[in-house]
């Protein structure tokens, strides 16, 4: 029996670009999306931004990827219709979803609101939902999603430079609650000035640390002092700036997802101080054990967080004025930006302007 | 010009040293400094041999000086006490550990972290305050800070409980620091030799269930009947790992070979923690993706505090935890250094200090 074309699987129309193949190139694609369940929001999406996982799937770096595929997870818009078991938003209630859209909601991680932990997680795009069809992301003209995995977004919060944090955000914010590091008086450490790694900084001064940006570019070192008001600035391959540093740290955000030494920041530690991996590099790091037993310090991973954690993570970028430092790009400009993304020249995160661009290509 | 070992300080004392990177430990003459205000001075019962120890007569970290007198794991009778010691007096019944100085103001000295100081000093093969370098148990007598001194309850056999100021210490920290002592975890041990049997008996004495995890299938009798462990798994063999996969809350790794670390890690719930308490010579392969999937994490442990040492001691009398030993005279000692190259202890070598090692 022939598989059903994404345009005919669902009752609702849908609009986006997807890749076709492992070469990544986006393009217009057609697809449809499932009614509004009872549980459910539908979004207008207004923007979507391009996280460097969104360059990872395209391209099948991972090696699970199904095509066509529809990438992002930094999904924002205004909500069109809502399921009448819904309580959380109404229509014309700005929202966002981001890398989850379901989870078993009976393990323990998902009792305790970590569904990112749950064995049984759904992604937002490249996945499979509880019905059998494929996900489809928000590089498309409307999103739907079970309400738990919806974030209401405050009045105050721009939708472009915000759309980030659903991914960039919360990847960066659980960890510095988790491992006690988002607490005034701390000293953390950030590793890479990208997508992550400039709102850690953000973040990390708005629990009230001292942040030291850890870089292999010295050319990052004005824009991390000046611009994002970073305390001080370490290029980790001069090591005599490492070795002024050494056991200063009370943690440290690494948001590198290529291969690079540990030990130095390891030293850069206090005892008992975690070194948090956020970035995923595709090889293993060599890890030297005889800091972590000398200095009773860890190597932690973290990813993402859990739906009540984004929220109020997104409520904590509002109060205090945290966005993403974003480029917004028009729908037809994806793939260069994809280009430009490979390279890290985006200062720090496209946002692609689905609300005005998208609807312009469709054939 | 440098005092001979001999008559650098007042007191006389024996003992047996390793006078280079053979190892090999015979009879040595050397003193002792007096008991000062704060010190206390015990006659050695008895003595463990820790693997550190065969690190360091053979030098292979690189820090050995000759001579060397090993032993941290040290048990006695007090002989004597200085003048503003509170908490002891001549006869009780005393440990020294691995510790025998720190700076005691830094922040891990004011935590009660002494471990952690950047300037504590070893009980063996270190300098002291004084300038002099430290010589650990193998020896007749000890003088060390009250500070760094442990009271060992009567009801705790000097002997068998001697190795608990070293490989007690070293994973019963970690349960606790890592919060593995709750009721109920379910927490694996890598390895079953010195730290490792230990690891299994406090564990089980905190109330968690216990998987063993060797390379050594011939260990599972041992880990089941005797020393109380609820599971065992080989862990080379695919297909018990997987069966396991996810089930434990955190483990204590004992082994200082390079191991592999994915299995371990994929044994462990999310949230899991992943404690090494070996130290591999050479670094791991740490999959990162491995620890970001399920917020894992991996750590390490050196030791413990002298105040929580104290608090371990009594919580092993209280639950009756010794070590598994085998008392040895002081002349079999380099016998039990080769023995203990092969592993070939059940599970630590105690040398009978009181009985055979005769003072000059």
């Amino acid at each position: 029996m022939a598989k059903v074309p994404p345009e005919g699987e669902h009752p609702v129309k849908a609009f986006g670009w997807a890749a076709r193949d492992q070469s990544g190139h986006l393009s217009p694609f057609n697809f449809s999306r499932r009614e509004t369940g009872d549980e459910d929001v539908r979004f207008k999406v207004l923007y979507c931004g391009i996280c460097h996982s969104d360059l990872h799937s395209i391209k099948n770096d991972w090696g699970f990827s199904f095509y066509p595929l529809v990438p992002g997870h930094e999904i924002v818009g205004e909500v069109t219709e809502v399921g009448s078991k819904v309580n959380k938003v109404k229509v014309g209630d700005k929202v966002g979803v981001g890398c989850m859209v379901g989870a078993c909601h009976s393990c323990d991680s998902c009792k305790n609101d970590l569904e990112n932990y749950c064995p049984k997680m759904i992604l937002t795009y490249n996945s499979i939902y509880h019905d059998g069809t494929f996900n489809y992301g928000g590089y498309s003209d409307t999103m739907v999603a079970n309400e738990r995995y919806i974030v209401h977004f405050p009045e105050n919060m721009p939708l472009d430079a915000g759309a980030p944090l659903l991914c960039a955000g919360i990847t960066v914010y659980s960890p510095l609650k988790y491992f006690g590091l988002a607490q005034p008086g701390k000293h953390i450490g950030v590793v890479g000035l990208g997508g992550l790694g400039h709102v850690a900084v953000k973040f990390a001064k708005a629990f009230g640390a001292k942040v030291t940006v850890i870089s292999t570019s010295p050319s990052k070192k004005d824009e991390a002092l000046e611009h994002l008001g970073a305390d001080f600035f370490l290029v980790s391959r001069d090591p005599d700036q490492i070795q002024a540093a050494m056991n200063t740290m009370d943690g440290i955000i690494d948001t590198v997802s290529a291969v690079h030494p540990v030990l130095p920041l390891l030293g850069l530690l206090k005892s008992h101080g975690t070194l948090v991996m956020v970035g995923a590099p595709d090889k293993p790091l060599e890890l030297p054990v005889s800091p972590l037993i000398l200095g009773r310090k860890m190597v932690a991973g973290s990813g993402i967080g859990g739906m009540k954690e984004t929220q109020e993570m997104i409520d904590f970028a509002a109060k205090h004025g945290i966005t993403a430092d974003i480029e917004v790009v028009s729908m037809d400009y994806v793939n260069t930006a994809m280009e430009r993304l490979a390279k890290n020249d985006v200062r720090y995160r496209f946002v692609i302007d689905i609300g005005n661009t998208l609807a312009a290509t469709k054939p | 010009m440098a005092k001979s070992p001999e008559v650098e300080h007042p007191r006389k004392a024996c003992g047996w040293a390793a006078r280079d990177s053979s190892g090999i430990l015979s009879p040595f003459k050397f003193s002792r400094r007096a008991t000062g205000e704060k010190d206390v001075t015990f006659k050695i019962l008895y003595c463990g041999i820790c693997h550190s120890d065969l690190h360091m007569v053979k030098n292979e970290w690189g820090v050995s000086t000759y001579p060397l007198v090993p032993g941290h794991e040290i048990v006695g009778v007090v002989t004597e006490v200085g003048s503003k010691v509170h908490r002891f007096t001549v006869g009780d019944k005393v440990g020294v550990g691995c510790l025998v100085g720190a700076c005691r103001s830094c922040n891990d000295c004011s935590n009660n972290l002494e471990n952690y100081c950047p300037k504590s000093i070893l009980t063996y093969g270190a300098v002291y305050h004084d300038g002099t370098t430290t010589y650990g148990g193998y020896s007749d007598i000890m003088v060390a800070d009250e500070h760094f001194v442990i009271r060992i309850p009567d009801s705790l056999p000097l002997d068998a409980g001697a190795p608990l100021l070293c490989a007690g210490i070293t994973v019963y920290s970690p349960l606790k620091f890592y919060g593995l002592d709750k009721p109920g975890l379910h927490v694996g041990v890598v390895g079953l030799g010195g730290l490792g049997h230990v690891a299994v008996k406090f564990a089980k004495a905190m109330g968690a269930k216990i998987t063993v995890i060797s390379t050594s299938p011939n260990k599972k009798t041992e880990a089941l009947e005797h020393l109380g462990a609820d599971s065992f798994l080989v862990s080379t063999d695919q297909g018990q790992i997987q069966a396991a996969l996810g089930t434990l809350d955190g483990i204590i790794d004992t082994v200082s070979a390079v191991h592999p670390l994915p299995p371990l890690i994929g044994l462990l719930k999310s949230h899991g923690k992943l404690i090494m308490v070996g130290a591999p010579e050479k670094p791991l392969e740490l999959p990162t993706s491995a620890l970001l999937l399920g917020r894992k994490m991996v750590g390490g442990s050196c030791i413990g505090g002298l105040k929580e040492t104290q608090e371990m001691i009594d919580f092993a009398a209280k639950h009756n935890i010794t070590a598994d030993i085998e008392v040895i005279p002081i002349d079999y000692v380099n016998t039990a250094m080769e023995r203990l190259v092969k592993a070939d202890v059940r599970y630590r070598f105690v040398i009978d200090i009181g009985n055979t090692l005769k003072s000059s």
